[in-house]
């Protein structure tokens, strides 16, 4: 779902390998950030709709269940956005306020999201971590199990288990996490193989420190660069992929609701002259998006001295 | 008219973090069938001299001043024109043999398409001539080995396929940036050898582009020391070796570790090449001179006549003071 | 090259397998048979009917009936929703719908991709750079379930030039919306892979040689450059292909256009575990052929893994 330069990360992880992981090149990764215009102005906006979706129902009229039954079935006519009905977005069909509904919509979305991303992101480094550490015999099974996941249409198996095991959000962002993990490990074990030949980890081997706690010390630390760039570029994927299911109406269940499923009900009533249904939402999915793959490019960059 | 005369090149990047110049006002002629060797540390602009009069450097790349070669100027020709000079009059090799070739081309096509282009000759023909220049270059088996692909071959063969490659149109200038850098020792010695040995068969002037003086001794006739962009001193090579004038020039001589040395540490110059962001003021060297004054930080020298044997140096010191 | 096919042949084959065992085993961890959900039926009545369709032996006895099945006469067996047909049909009506548009939004992903971004790697920094780049970051959060709606605003609501959903064969007319809704993220993806890579590829060394061979542009471009920078491309057909077939469930929905993937999400509603599994393993053939042929397409291209 997400397109990642798999090559440049590469390049990068080279680099950051290379360069070792000390404070400068953290202090030096953050004044290249913030020079990157689009990378700065997207971590404002990114915060400021998760602020929006904290504070934003303080300033909410109606809640995101309640029914107003003036609007309800002519939306098209009462449930314009206004700001004396207080429908500040307007309604939807049922007439419930699509304010407060974006808002919980955004909470939702970004959850699973960061969830997704952190199921992720723990399981491939630890994953792509033990194999690269470890490499031979067990590294080659490890990643020939990876290719045949990956060779696998997910979206049709994370359908098939929310069929089996029943539709909620946590089910949705384990599965997705669970799904999505398979690129990290990858690039985790690249840049793991790069850090294995390093003299510290010599070190720790001859001073006879268990490959666990290699792992978790020494190795997985110094990945953070890598990872840290990854995982933001994995939100927006998993967004998405949440985003697909949810327009499917197989995701988030009523009353709950996420980006994607307001979509699909603003998608699924625009011959009715209702647009703002989808493009309210849609405006919140597509921004949000936007930012997350521009931080996650400035991040790249920023991490990567060379690579300019 | 000399065969070539290079002067005021100057060469100029833009980068992200402000123009970068890599090479300030350099002069220096060579005449047919002579060799001359470019010496300085890395980042002292010497390979971007010669890209320049090639015209191959990178896009965020400008280059200014004179490149006259047979009399016409050549620098910044349009590709059009510059591609009717390249491979059948000026030819390169370069520093890394392992990344130079196209690895995704068989040897037989890189070769070929330089004859088929430039000689318009059918590709059959150009294979067999291809053939004939790798058996010059003493590539064994070369019949078979044209069809192979460059990662099927030794970083030294790559080098050699490189000089073949380069031989094709029978070039009069031959550039080689840092043929030898990146292979073994004993792989250095016998590609220098082929170096000579082609030299003396062709008869074109080659220009030697390196940092190992051991390399410069007994393979070109002239040399030119460059420094921070900039020309430091320029001579005969064996005049040189004996009569250099330019602290920088001395110091690249004993550091040179030497057999016969009984010392205990090698000799380093103390201190780090300049940082080419900055805007050059005085001479670039004088940070780093046990010689420096005031004036050196603030003028930049100019390159001028040590003796009658085509000596230039560009120093403020005076040449009593640094013997 | 022929004991790299049989290697990569060697992956795709228990690949296959473990997808169907994967499938197969969660289709049976699913609280209640495909029979329970609706209002209850007699004991006896729910006998019959598992016996019917081999639900009362044990799993693995299923399993290798239901792989013999697949295997040998590439039967999926019964719906257990549409008692009159077969698994086999409902992909035989839907499998043609799919591969069509499907098809066609493949081509255009990549007929556009790959010049989109060979022209922005050369006129680097240029208007139409810029403009190759801004489209393809657009093109990128604007993935197949935005797109289809606003198309759907644009030429069915405001233009009124093409119509809003259905096949009708798979004329033109119906064709275009879903091609586009599908094709764009992907094709924004692929002219991004390969502005980078061309960009990488023209600043290497042997680009450099090349230009110093004193070559026209136009035969470095073609012999030289246009190859390397392929590859990354070609490496990502494979979860470019997944994408395409897994975005088809979205256009099935969105347009009625009527392939596999409306019966797949139907059956997902159903809970007619058959069809679902029937789809799941067909399409997953189908991806798994399709990255051999891709991973096959790499090691021909680059003769580095050649061995």
């Amino acid at each position: 779902m997400i397109a990642i330069n798999k090559k440049k990360i590469k390049v990068m992880a080279d680099n950051l390998a290379e360069s070792g992981t000390g404070r400068s090149l953290w202090k030096d990764a953050r004044i290249r950030f913030m020079q990157n215009k689009a990378a700065t102005v997207s971590l404002f906006i990114l915060a400021a709709i998760v602020a929006f979706s904290f504070i934003g129902p303080y300033f909410a009229v109606w809640s995101y269940e309640k029914i107003d039954w003036n609007a309800m079935g002519s939306a098209a006519k009462v449930g314009m956005p206004s700001i004396e009905s207080g429908h500040f977005f307007g309604t939807d069909d049922l007439g419930r306020d699509l304010y407060s509904r974006v808002i919980q919509g955004t909470q939702i979305s970004l959850m699973v999201g960061f969830l997704g991303a952190s199921v992720a992101v723990f399981v491939g480094t630890l994953y792509g971590a033990t194999s690269g550490y470890l490499g031979g015999k067990t590294d080659q099974i490890m990643m020939r199990i990876v290719d045949i996941l990956m060779s696998i249409p997910y979206m049709f198996v994370l359908i098939l288990l929310l069929v089996v095991f029943g539709r909620s959000i946590g089910m949705l962002f384990i599965g997705i996490g669970l799904l999505s993990w398979l690129d990290m490990s990858r690039i985790v074990r690249g840049q793991t193989l790069n850090l294995k030949n390093k003299e510290f980890i010599e070190a720790a081997q001859v001073t006879g420190v268990s490959d666990f706690k290699i792992i978790t010390r020494h190795i997985v630390p110094n990945l953070l660069g890598i990872v840290a760039v990854y995982a933001t570029l994995l939100v927006p994927g998993i967004i998405l992929a949440e985003s697909f299911i949810s327009f499917l109406g197989l995701g988030v269940q009523e009353p709950s609701t996420s980006w994607g499923a307001l979509i699909k009900e603003g998608a699924g009533t625009i011959r009715y002259d209702t647009e703002w249904q989808l493009l309210f939402p849609l405006a919140f999915f597509v921004v949000s998006l936007f930012c997350f793959y521009f931080i996650g490019d400035g991040l790249r960059d920023a991490l990567d001295p060379k690579d300019r | 008219m000399s065969f070539l005369e290079v002067n005021n090149l100057k060469v100029e990047f833009d980068t992200a973090d402000g123009v970068v110049s890599a090479v300030n006002n350099v002069s220096f002629s060579l005449d047919e069938g002579k060799i001359l060797a470019i010496v300085g540390e890395s980042g002292s602009g010497k390979s971007q001299t010669v890209f320049a009069m090639n015209g191959l450097l990178d896009h965020n790349g400008r280059a200014s001043g004179s490149v006259k070669f047979e009399g016409k100027e050549i620098l910044n020709l349009p590709n059009s024109e510059l591609n009717l000079i390249r491979a059948q009059k000026i030819a390169m090799i370069f520093q890394d043999p392992m990344t130079s070739l196209n690895p995704y081309v068989r040897v037989s096509e890189q070769m070929a398409e330089v004859l088929v282009h430039h000689k318009g000759i059918p590709k059959s023909d150009a294979i067999q001539q291809s053939i004939n220049m790798l058996d010059a270059v003493k590539i064994p088996d070369a019949k078979n080995r044209i069809r192979m692909y460059p990662h099927e071959f030794s970083g030294g063969m790559r080098q050699r396929v490189m000089i073949a490659m380069s031989l094709l149109c029978h070039p009069k200038l031959l550039i080689a940036d840092e043929p030898t850098t990146a292979l073994d020792v004993t792989v250095q010695a016998q590609i220098m050898q082929l170096l000579a040995d082609i030299q003396k068969e062709f008869g074109m002037s080659i220009i030697l582009i390196t940092h190992d003086l051991g390399v410069v001794a007994g393979n070109s006739d002239e040399m030119l020391v460059m420094y921070g962009g900039e020309v430091m001193e320029i001579g005969k090579t064996e005049h040189l070796y004996s009569n250099a004038t330019h602290p920088y020039t001395q110091g690249l001589m004993s550091a040179v570790p030497r057999l016969d040395d009984t010392a205990d540490r090698l000799v380093t110059i103390p201190g780090n090449p300049p940082n080419m962001m900055l805007t050059p003021v005085g001479c670039p060297f004088s940070p780093r001179c046990k010689f420096a004054n005031t004036t050196c930080s603030s003028q930049t020298p100019i390159l001028s006549k040590v003796d009658n044997n085509d000596h230039y140096r560009a120093c403020h010191v005076a040449i009593e003071d640094t013997l | 090259m022929i004991n790299y096919i049989i290697k990569r042949i060697g992956i795709a084959i228990p690949t296959l397998l473990i997808l169907i065992a994967v499938s197969f085993y969660l289709m049976h961890a699913a609280p209640g048979g495909p029979f329970t959900s609706e209002r209850p039926l007699p004991a006896q009545v729910l006998a019959n009917i598992e016996a019917k369709y081999g639900l009362d032996q044990p799993i693995w006895r299923q399993m290798t009936n239901y792989l013999w099945g697949v295997i040998t006469e590439f039967d999926f067996g019964p719906s257990y929703k549409y008692h009159d047909r077969t698994v086999n049909e409902i992909i035989a009506q839907g499998f043609p719908i799919t591969l069509k548009y499907g098809f066609w939004s493949f081509i255009v992903a990549i007929g556009v991709g790959i010049p989109l971004g060979a022209i922005a790697a050369i006129r680097k920094n240029t208007w139409i750079d810029y403009l190759a780049v801004g489209v393809s970051i657009g093109a990128q959060v604007l993935p197949n379930f935005v797109m289809a709606p606003l198309l759907i605003i644009v030429f069915t609501l405001w233009l009124d030039w093409l119509p809003g959903g259905g096949w009708n064969g798979g004329s033109w007319q119906y064709l275009i919306m879903p091609v586009i809704a599908l094709s764009t993220s992907y094709m924004a993806s692929i002219a991004r892979i390969t502005r980078s890579s061309m960009l990488e590829v023209l600043n290497t060394n042997y680009i450099r040689t090349a230009r110093s061979k004193g070559l026209p542009t136009k035969i470095i471009f073609f012999r030289h450059v246009l190859k390397p920078s392929l590859l990354p491309v070609i490496s990502y057909l494979g979860p470019a292909f997944v994408g395409l077939i897994t975005g088809s469930v979205i256009i099935d929905m969105y347009f009625s256009t009527g392939g596999m993937g409306y019966f797949f999400v139907n059956s997902a509603f159903n809970r007619d575990y058959s069809v679902m599994m029937g789809i799941t393993i067909v399409v997953g053939g189908l991806t798994i052929l399709f990255s051999l042929i891709a991973d096959l397409l790499y090691a021909w291209v680059d003769p580095k893994i050649r061995y």
